[in-house]
């Protein structure tokens, strides 16, 4: 979000392009959007295992996967998502999201925190090489970041 | 006929404080208080609306009901706006008792149905670290609650239905010292049971029902069942998620739970294993149907 224009630009393009397909195939857009941003999330939650798991001794420490993991929470945390979060997607507008309308009302400050989620990504891209107990303690700020975003925007299930 | 009728029913719903003596025995540890305050969740609903600093409580988040709004009121040590003119034993009653500075019934958007069950020692401790919380001058502000939820005195006839006695658990049997521990802190500090059970038609929590979920009582959405019918987390992922906020699966908590979270984190391990224990020692009953 606050990374190159260049990317931003090229997101824009990405999700144009993807719009008029999905469009073409004769996927709602709407329904499109959401499937993109719980893809997203889910990409989260993917390297969220691997970091998690070992902060809690589930799987063995293993600094190169952990970096990796990290690594792949700062890209993700820096991708442009303002083709997700369209206009009439919000729980009770589409099917299967729980997204609450707050957030289209928000989204300065969703982008905020989606930028203190970038800083405690990279806070865990440091420490996830360095020991088990750096990554273990960078846990807790990156799980906040999550709520921070969840606990305004995300209805209960 | 009917005066004795309405006599009787003016006396039985009358305020009923805490017996006058029921500090009277114990000596207050602020310290340990901290830790009942993160127990009980008093910063979730007391901080200002979106506020991150869980130590200044001068109230203002609103719950919107299908009784009316509720308006969390100021808490902060403040003497004129807060809790700073009250005496102990009024904020024993009230958090306890649901009974107001007045002798006014309160509203249980306060959960003294299950803060009822406090032990002396925990009410001790939580109001000597309330003293020690910073003061903040806002104004409480008025409940938005219509007729007839709006007549005081009818919550005494609610109080007699809803609130159950201080040892009337929903769990009877707590073999263990640590179900015994998971048992007080669910039912009594952490007033789980407010969102995650579901509500009778006048508010008052299926107890038949105990924690198997329900419409969320605040906003859109549902509550989820967290009795063995539907959580299937072991012991030490139901500890990891209210230590972390991240399930097993690590997705992450959303909504209200963020805030239960924030204080439970605070309490030592041992704690968050008992929840886990207690949760697993329910009776698991099915989600009812939407």
């Amino acid at each position: 979000m606050r990374r190159l224009p260049k990317t931003a630009a090229l997101a824009a393009t990405a999700a144009a392009v993807l719009t008029t397909f999905v469009a073409a195939q004769g996927m709602d857009p709407l329904q499109a959007a959401v499937q993109a941003r719980q893809s997203q999330m889910f990409l989260f939650q993917f390297n969220l295992m691997t970091l998690g798991g070992m902060a809690q001794g589930n799987v063995p420490y293993d600094a190169a996967a952990a970096t990796a993991a990290a690594n792949n929470l700062v890209a993700l945390s820096s991708i442009d998502q303002s083709s997700y979060w369209l206009p009439g997607t919000a729980m009770g507008e589409v099917e299967g999201t729980h997204a609450k309308p707050e957030l289209f009302q928000n989204i300065e400050d969703v982008a905020a925190k989606v930028g203190a989620l970038n800083d405690a990504a990279a806070a865990m891209a440091t420490a996830a090489g360095a020991d088990l107990a750096s990554l273990q303690g960078a846990m807790q700020a990156l799980g906040g970041a999550c709520g921070a975003c969840h606990q305004a925007y995300r209805a209960q299930d | 006929m009917l005066i004795a009728a309405g006599v009787a029913g003016w006396f039985l719903t009358a305020a009923r404080p805490l017996p006058a003596d029921f500090l009277a025995e114990v000596t207050p540890d602020a310290a340990r208080g901290a830790q009942v305050f993160a127990a009980a969740g008093c910063a979730g609903c007391h901080m200002a609306p979106g506020s991150q600093d869980r130590t200044v409580l001068p109230g203002g988040r609103s719950f919107a009901t299908a009784f009316g709004t509720f308006l969390a009121p100021n808490i902060s040590s403040d003497a004129d706006h807060g809790l700073g003119g009250w005496t102990d034993m009024q904020i024993a009653d009230a958090v306890m008792r649901g009974v107001g500075r007045e002798g006014e019934h309160l509203y249980p958007a306060l959960p003294y149905t299950a803060y009822r069950a406090m032990t002396a020692q925990d009410m001790a401790d939580l109001i000597a670290h309330l003293r020690t919380l910073p003061a903040d001058a806002t104004p409480s502000q008025p409940h938005q609650v219509g007729f007839p939820f709006n007549i005081r005195r009818a919550l005494g006839g609610w109080k007699i239905l809803f609130v159950p006695a201080a040892d009337d658990w929903a769990l009877n049997s707590a073999a263990t010292p640590e179900l015994e521990r998971g048992r007080y802190l669910v039912e009594a500090l952490g007033h789980c049971a407010e969102c995650h059970t579901p509500r009778n038609l006048l508010g008052g929590l299926d107890r038949g029902r105990w924690l198997s979920g329900g419409p969320n009582p605040d906003g859109e959405g549902r509550i989820p069942n967290i009795t063995p019918a539907a959580l299937h987390w072991d012991t030490a992922g139901i500890a990891a998620y209210l230590q972390s906020g991240f399930t097993p699966d690590f997705d992450s908590a959303g909504g209200s739970m963020v805030d239960v979270i924030a204080g439970i984190s605070q309490l030592p391990e041992s704690d968050r294993l008992a929840i886990a224990a207690y949760l697993q020692a329910l009776p698991p009953v099915e989600t009812a149907a939407p």
